[in-house]
């Protein structure tokens, strides 16, 4: 198993003054560029520890929000290439339907892969349906506009020689020629977000890294849907190292630790799906089919985590939105969940949310490092031989 | 607007489009809003009157199909062009609604030979007051539950009309409507939201006279921007209806219909 520090940069010295949506409408008073200034600074040298640590490293953006103020995964990137010496390097990730211009992101990317020396992961996502108000870009036939980003990224990453020209549906360039090409041959390893089987189908075929953020039980059916797609594809069973999980990571020495950093996480919970409802899912974010069949069943927004009210420990765990214990109780957490889905090869760690603070943050992921991971590791080994054999 | 298909279907340009035809006479072709037309339309009933009234659901929309090559408003003109010609409709009358409305524009300024005149009820479309002030309501920053008070003068009207939104108690095929209604304004109408810039440079074509109906409590596109729009074309004039909001053609049909009918006696008259 592989483990990923993740931390959303969150400006959560803010929360408790903003009442209502923490995005897309909320108020840009509430951040204060003196606190974003001390608190980019901490994260930073929180994925430093990470690198220190023997973590990967791997952050996202978001647009218009209280939650996460990196604007650019790439722009954080680009800094812990250079501050970073170990850390392979996972944006995910670029929101390319968000995004007019795929050829400045691969751009972008292939200038992060050279200055780290090889240590770029790409992650291409779709787009937050509720950063359509901010990029303008439109969510009909978004998943074409995906793909064919997808495509166009590729290509001019791989691509070697004279410039080559694109005229797409969604895309027209005639002169493609990206300098510097990639540090890695061809180029990085892609990863790619799915949330269920028609996505999770697609990311096999090309033979991509699967994750998924917070899906709990549709976790399952996405990874069965992925590998059997995946030995049809390429002749060979997927290895455990092609699927990877997002969720919270909370590491505690006793359980009254565990207790008090639970408790600050929390306010994550309540705060992160606080979308204007209007935003939460434009029509053709999703198919027809699925609004259709939403609202047949009363329902009118999507819903963000899917907990029961007063979730314990426990059914954080088994709903895969948080893994928080003791050493002991967070392999037993995160080795069941995996066995439950049928195997995590890469575990996407938020090791930081909520009001955790960064000695607090250092220290869960310190004990993590050293107690949890390396029997993680030999879990996951096992796993992957037990996921070759059912194949 | 969105409960029940219409009866007859049509192909054209590779599109199956589903439509109504009620009475007899002169033709007018019914071009409906964002939220689509049923076959209990009480505005093209009273039409039905005194007129052929052909009801069609645009591509994407109702059961209409939509074609990956389909994607803009353009292309929406233009298979209506194909519609009037395969139909044959001669001195035909444009009564569109909303997003219907500027569609109706956008048919007459592409070819207006067999068009006679143009009603023009809360029409969208261009785009009048400068870059920081918006002319028509983001729609697509609204959420399901604000459209009766959005679209209607009466938010009880309006719940009546949209079947109060309990879309658990409405058949399978309806909710389908409205979700793909719904996702065929996006692709239609998302940004430049509701207009096309092209358009007042091109409105000098439209020299038929044009009549715009507009609802004094419309709170999507206000009867300023009404009475600015039709400055904007060569004959064209504006009657501002009472108790009606963007959708108060379904709130008063009866006052709609008659402004429509004296517009188009005159024609009569004076041909």
């Amino acid at each position: 198993m592989k483990f990923w520090h993740f931390s959303e940069q969150s400006m959560h010295p803010a929360w408790d003054h903003i009442d209502g949506p923490t995005k897309v409408v909320v108020d840009n008073r509430f951040c204060d560029p003196q606190v974003a200034h001390r608190l980019y600074n901490r994260y930073l040298d929180e994925w430093i520890v990470a690198d220190q640590l023997g973590y990967n490293i791997f952050v996202n953006e978001h647009h218009a929000s209280a939650n996460c103020m990196s604007a650019s995964c790439l722009l954080t990137l680009a800094i812990l290439a250079r501050e970073t010496k170990q850390a392979r390097l996972l944006c995910l990730g670029v929101p390319v339907t968000n995004r007019s211009d795929p050829y400045r992101v691969a751009e972008e990317l292939a200038m992060v892969d050279v200055i780290s020396g090889g240590r770029l992961e790409i992650g291409l996502v779709k787009a937050s349906p509720f950063e359509l108000a901010m990029s303008n870009q439109s969510p009909a036939r978004i998943m074409e506009r995906n793909w064919e980003a997808h495509d166009f990224i590729v290509k001019a990453l791989t691509h070697r020689g004279k410039p080559f020209s694109w005229e797409g549906e969604f895309f027209n360039y005639r002169n493609v020629n990206i300098w510097p090409r990639p540090f890695q041959e061809p180029m990085p390893p892609m990863w790619i977000t799915a949330s269920g089987p028609t996505t999770g189908r697609r990311v096999a075929e090309l033979g991509s890294v699967c994750a998924t953020f917070f899906n709990g039980a549709g976790t399952k059916p996405l990874y069965d849907a992925y590998k059997e797609t995946y030995l049809k594809t390429h002749g060979r069973p997927a290895s455990i190292d092609r699927f990877a999980y997002l969720a919270i990571m909370v590491c505690g020495r006793t359980a009254a630790d565990v207790d008090t950093r639970v408790k600050k996480v929390k306010a994550y919970l309540e705060v992160q799906p606080r979308t204007p409802k209007a935003w939460s899912n434009p029509p053709g974010y999703e198919t027809v089919e699925a609004n259709a069949g939403a609202l047949r069943m009363g329902k009118t927004g999507r819903v963000n985590f899917g907990l029961p009210q007063n979730p314990s420990l426990q059914d954080m765990a088994d709903g895969g939105i948080m893994f928080a214990g003791t050493p002991d109780q967070l392999y037993d957490q995160i080795s069941s969940f995996s066995d439950r889905v049928g195997g995590v090869g890469q575990l996407l760690m938020l090791a930081q949310a909520g009001h955790l603070s960064h000695e607090e943050t250092v220290d869960s992921m310190t004990l993590f490092a050293q107690e949890v991971a390396p029997r993680l590791r030999d879990y996951a080994a096992h796993k992957d031989q037990e996921l070759v054999q059912a194949a | 607007m969105f409960m029940t298909a219409l009866p007859e279907r049509h192909e054209i340009a590779g599109v199956t489009l589903e439509y109504i035809v009620k009475g007899q006479g002169q033709p007018i072709l019914f071009l409906h809003a964002g939220h689509g037309v049923d076959a209990d339309d009480p505005l093209v009933a009273l039409l039905a009157r005194t007129h052929r009234v052909y009801a069609v659901s645009h591509p994407g929309f109702g059961a209409s199909t939509l074609p990956v090559y389909v994607t803009t408003v353009d292309d929406l003109a233009y298979i209506y062009l194909d519609l009037i010609e395969a139909l044959d409709l001669r001195d035909v009358v444009l009564v569109g609604v909303s997003f219907g409305a500027w569609l109706a524009v956008e048919i007459a300024t592409k070819g207006a030979t067999r068009i006679a005149e143009l009603v023009l009820i809360d029409a969208v479309g261009v785009k009048l007051s400068d870059r920081e002030t918006r002319d028509i309501l983001d729609i697509y920053a609204t959420t399901i539950e604000e459209i009766p008070a959005l679209y209607f003068k009466d938010e009880a009207r309006g719940r009546a009309v949209m079947g109060d939104l309990d879309f658990r108690a409405m058949s399978e095929d309806a909710v389908t409507r409205f979700a793909r209604n719904r996702e065929a304004m996006v692709l239609f109408g998302w940004s430049p939201t509701l207009y096309n810039p092209k358009l007042p440079s091109r409105l000098h074509r439209i020299t038929q006279r044009v009549l715009l109906l507009w609802g004094a409590d419309d709170k999507v596109v206000s009867v300023d921007y009404g009475r600015r729009y039709a400055r904007a074309f060569p004959d064209a004039r504006i009657e501002v209806i009472d108790d009606a909001g963007h959708y108060g053609y379904l709130e008063q049909p009866a006052a709609f219909a008659a402004r429509i009918s004296t517009f188009l006696a005159l024609q009569t008259v004076n041909a």
